[in-house]
């Protein structure tokens, strides 16, 4: 099929502003709108710039706005899109270079909620037994690849660029509810804070945004309550 | 110009995928030593993150008994005699250990109903010495390698691991028998840095990107493997390369053998479960170098599904709960980048470019070793890009996973202790030098005429698919030898259209292309040398393994565009070899 990719270019060194370059060839319906992508750094214009890796909705490389939605380029098929495909980088953060954002501060929010296994006890010799049923329950958000697909389809995130934003709070989400962590106490605390959960209107945007459908609202909603919990 | 910065560390680790990880980990846990890792992509889009089946150690936790020394027979059998089982020992006695240290670091494996770490099949692991399947492969549903990358990544901000992210090493400083340090690009800007070290450590990865149908990243195009070979350092059993049986069809994207693992069946045009034929004992669960020419077989003789050039793997008979719950990441990709369901309906899959099993040559403890075995001082190698070598001639699944945090661990280990007692060696003048005329130069074809690095990309990919894959014969491989010399003189010739400094990803890819090519003239001129068949390595011309003459490893140096072949014996203990029926 003939499709026309509209691309946001930004090329600070040559231009000071940025706009739309269209370019227009032939598809599979199949193809990967990252094959599109990759055919026009490739074949039609080297410098159009953007991040990408393991090419199959693992690493997160490439979140982008693909006709005005949240998704990873290598997980929707050109067919599912139509011929006329938009391309834009993640809304909310600084623009480096075309389709490339400054990733800072969406990693620094994300170090805030300690994301990491604390248990200070001893280990046993073997592995420490946890029940399926206790596994369940953080399963769902030990899915997310970090591809701020989320936090970016965030207006609370948009508006205020000091919320931690959802992709902090699922990782944040994925040690609460392991029973095996004991390191809750400081981390509900910190979400807590003004610039924690409840700058979050539960708007749904992230749920729809999220490429693993992790079920985000319900898990900041999840740790809204352990928070209210804990404090009384 | 390019500006230059310049660091100074202790200890240097290139590479943030799992093996990298785990010796960052270790480095910072002795606390005294200035750590940095240097890696070209965000720690979490490393391409451990893909691995989807699982890690081997043997736990014993499903009800059945298994030992260390059955993982160690099945690791030998499996690298068709030639992994060195002094390394094979070290990774399989310790892997229980590291899966066990893994759990606590918090990583969120399935369970069993008893609360354990789950485990599943998968092929080549047997009980009592080749007699059955054993459930050894430790997962996290079909996402394990997603959790390892997380939990060591977790770990690293935990113990305050310094990374600089999006750095590319684009040289090593080695000087008279030492590594002092690299040369690493700043992406987001353009600048060149120089970072001195007493202890370097290369975790850079596979280089599956040399051919056109991969599982691998696009990112995988094995830096540090041409980057140590450009300064005389040799490489080690660069002919053996597997390739997995089930990739998805024309796309390659994996699909894990834990999916045969949890009695998935592979299929011809006739519906036949053709494996029986050629392995009668473990049927799908032989392993991958028998399953993947067996698939290249049924194809050859007409076999494929309406003659063409895939078969099937049929996961229907698992039933829907065990492919949402175990395999839930597989049912994904194949609803959507195929549009079938996996519950109802059989999945297209072709042979795809996987796992390098040859690489930097090292000791148990990462270190890097030379053509006469001497030390490079200072210089160690980790993960798929080191070859210690416990995978021989044919890496079994799950044991890529133990092997990036068995020497992973080890290596930091050895580093931390190496450090203690070494002094920073003097670098020469302008170390970035050779860096920045290459990039410079490259920089300056910007919008001229030229070669495009995509199209000798295209064309490497298809030559080493068709001519340096699963079947190899004297023929094919010197017809490659000859396109190959061609390619490379074209990628001198590359002309880039980016002229700017920040991210200039037109630049890099040009850069990685010429790496690449001389990675795949490597791989050809050993594959070329070695007149029999082992493990993946087959030849057609020569169909059987000749111990007599090559039970040894393979060095390949590069001296002047040309690769000098040298050898080095097998470490044997404890099993001789035998012949290899599944
Ligand atoms: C789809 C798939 C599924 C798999 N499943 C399994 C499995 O179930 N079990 C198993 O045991 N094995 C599996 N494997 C194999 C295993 O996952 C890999 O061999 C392993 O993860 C490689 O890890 P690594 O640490 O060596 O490198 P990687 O994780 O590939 O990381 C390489 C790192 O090097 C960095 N890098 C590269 N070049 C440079 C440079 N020039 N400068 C700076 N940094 C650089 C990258 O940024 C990255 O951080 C699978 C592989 C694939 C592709």
């Amino acid at each position: 099929m003939r499709v026309l990719f509209k691309v946001y270019r930004y090329q600070p060194e040559t231009r000071e502003d940025a706009y739309f370059d269209s370019f227009e060839f032939d598809a599979e319906p199949t193809d990967r709108v990252l094959d599109g992508l990759n055919h026009i750094k490739w074949h039609l214009d080297g410098t159009l710039t953007l991040r990408r890796s393991c090419q199959h909705g693992i690493c997160g490389s490439d979140a982008l706005r693909i006709n005005g939605v949240n998704r990873l380029a290598c997980k929707v098929l050109i067919g599912d899109v139509g011929s006329k495909i938009k391309i834009e980088p993640l809304m909310g953060f600084t623009v480096i270079k075309d389709l490339v954002v400054d990733m800072d501060r969406f990693f620094s929010h994300y170090r805030s909620v300690m994301p990491y296994f604390v248990n200070d006890e001893a280990p046993p010799d073997r592995e420490r037994l946890q029940s399926v049923e206790a596994r369940d329950a953080y399963d769902d958000t030990t899915k997310c690849i970090l591809c701020a697909a989320c936090t970016t389809s965030c207006p609370s995130a948009w508006s205020n660029p000091d919320f931690i934003g959802p992709a902090a709070i699922v990782q944040a989400h994925r040690f609460i509810f392991d029973d095996r962590d004991e390191g809750s106490e400081e981390r509900l605390a910190a979400l807590g804070q003004r610039d924690g959960v409840w700058r979050c209107r539960t708007v749904f945007n992230c749920t729809r945004a999220c490429p693993k459908e992790i079920q985000i609202t319900k898990a900041i909603g999840e740790v809204k309550k352990a928070i209210v919990a804990d404090r009384s | 110009m390019m500006s230059i910065h310049e660091h100074t560390f202790d200890a240097i680790v290139v590479g943030a995928g799992g093996s990298g990880l785990m010796a960052a980990v270790y480095l910072a846990k002795q606390g005294s030593l200035r750590t940095a890792v240097l890696s070209k992509l965000y720690p979490t889009r490393s391409h451990t993150g893909t691995a989807q089946g699982g890690i081997g150690a043997a736990l014993g936790n499903m009800g059945e008994e298994d030992h260390w020394e059955w993982h160690m027979f099945d690791t030998i059998k499996g690298s068709d005699y030639l992994g060195d089982q002094d390394a094979i020992e070290v990774m399989c006695r310790e892997s229980p250990e590291v899966v066990y240290e893994l759990e606590h670091m918090g990583l969120p494996f399935s369970r069993t109903e008893d609360g354990r770490i789950a485990q599943r099949r998968f092929g080549g692991h047997t009980s009592n010495f080749g007699e059955a399947p054993v459930r050894r492969a430790c997962y996290a549903a079909d996402r394990t390698g997603h959790m390892i990358l997380q939990t060591l990544y977790q770990q690293s901000i935990k113990h305050d691991v310094e990374f600089f992210d999006e750095f590319q090493v684009v040289d090593l400083l080695i000087e008279d028998g030492s590594c002092r340090g690299a040369v690493a690009l700043n992406i987001a800007t353009g600048e060149l840095h120089i970072f001195r070290s007493k202890a370097l450590v290369l975790a850079t990865g596979g280089y599956g990107q040399v051919w056109e149908i991969t599982s691998n990243a696009v990112t995988l195009t094995g830096d540090g493997l041409f980057l140590v070979a450009r300064r005389g350092v040799p490489l080690e059993d660069m002919e053996f390369y597997q390739f997995h049986p089930t990739g998805i069809r024309r796309m390659g994207i994996l699909i894990t053998e834990g999916v045969r693992g949890e009695g998935g069946i592979l299929r011809n045009h006739a519906g036949e479960r053709f494996m029986e034929l050629y392995a009668p004992n473990l049927k799908d669960l032989a392993s991958r170098d028998v399953v993947s020419r067996a698939i290249y077989k049924e194809i050859r003789a007409g076999r494929g599904i309406n003659g063409e050039r895939y078969v099937h793997l049929d996961a229907t008979q698992l039933g829907a709960e065990v492919i949402e719950n175990k395999l839930p990441e597989i049912a994904d990709f194949c609803r959507t980048y195929l549009g079938i369901d996996p519950v109802t309906e059989p999945i297209p899959i072709q042979p795809t470019a996987h796992y390098a099993m040859g690489g930097i040559p090292t000791d148990v403890d990462g270190g890097v070793v030379g053509m006469q075995g001497e030390p490079v001082r200072g210089l160690y190698a980790i993960g798929e890009c080191a070859c210690v070598s416990v995978h021989g001639a044919n890496r079994l699944g799950t044991n890529s996973l133990v092997d990036l945090v068995v020497f992973g661990r080890r290596a930091g280990i050895a580093m931390a202790e190496y450090c203690r007692g070494a002094d920073l060696e003097p670098t020469g003048e302008d170390p970035a030098g050779r860096s920045r005329e290459e990039l410079e130069a490259l920089l300056s074809t910007a919008g001229k005429d030229g070669e495009n690095a995509a199209e000798i990309r295209r064309e490497m990919k298809e030559l080493m698919m068709d001519n340096v894959s699963v079947f190899r014969t004297d023929e094919l491989l010197s017809e490659a030898k000859v396109k190959l010399e061609e390619l490379r003189e074209r990628a001198d010739r590359i002309a880039i259209d980016d002229p700017s400094r920040a991210f200039n990803l037109d630049l890099t890819d040009a850069w990685e292309t010429r790496g690449m090519v001389e990675l795949a003239q490597i791989t050809t001129e050993c594959a070329l040398n070695r007149t029999e068949s082992r493990g993946a390595h087959s030849r057609e011309d020569y169909p059987d393994r000749d111990d007599e003459n090559w039970l040894k490893h393979t060095l390949a140096v590069v001296r002047d565009g040309a690769s000098e072949i040298g050898y080095k014996p097998v470490s044997i203990t404890r099993f001789e070899p035998k012949e290899r029926v599944y």
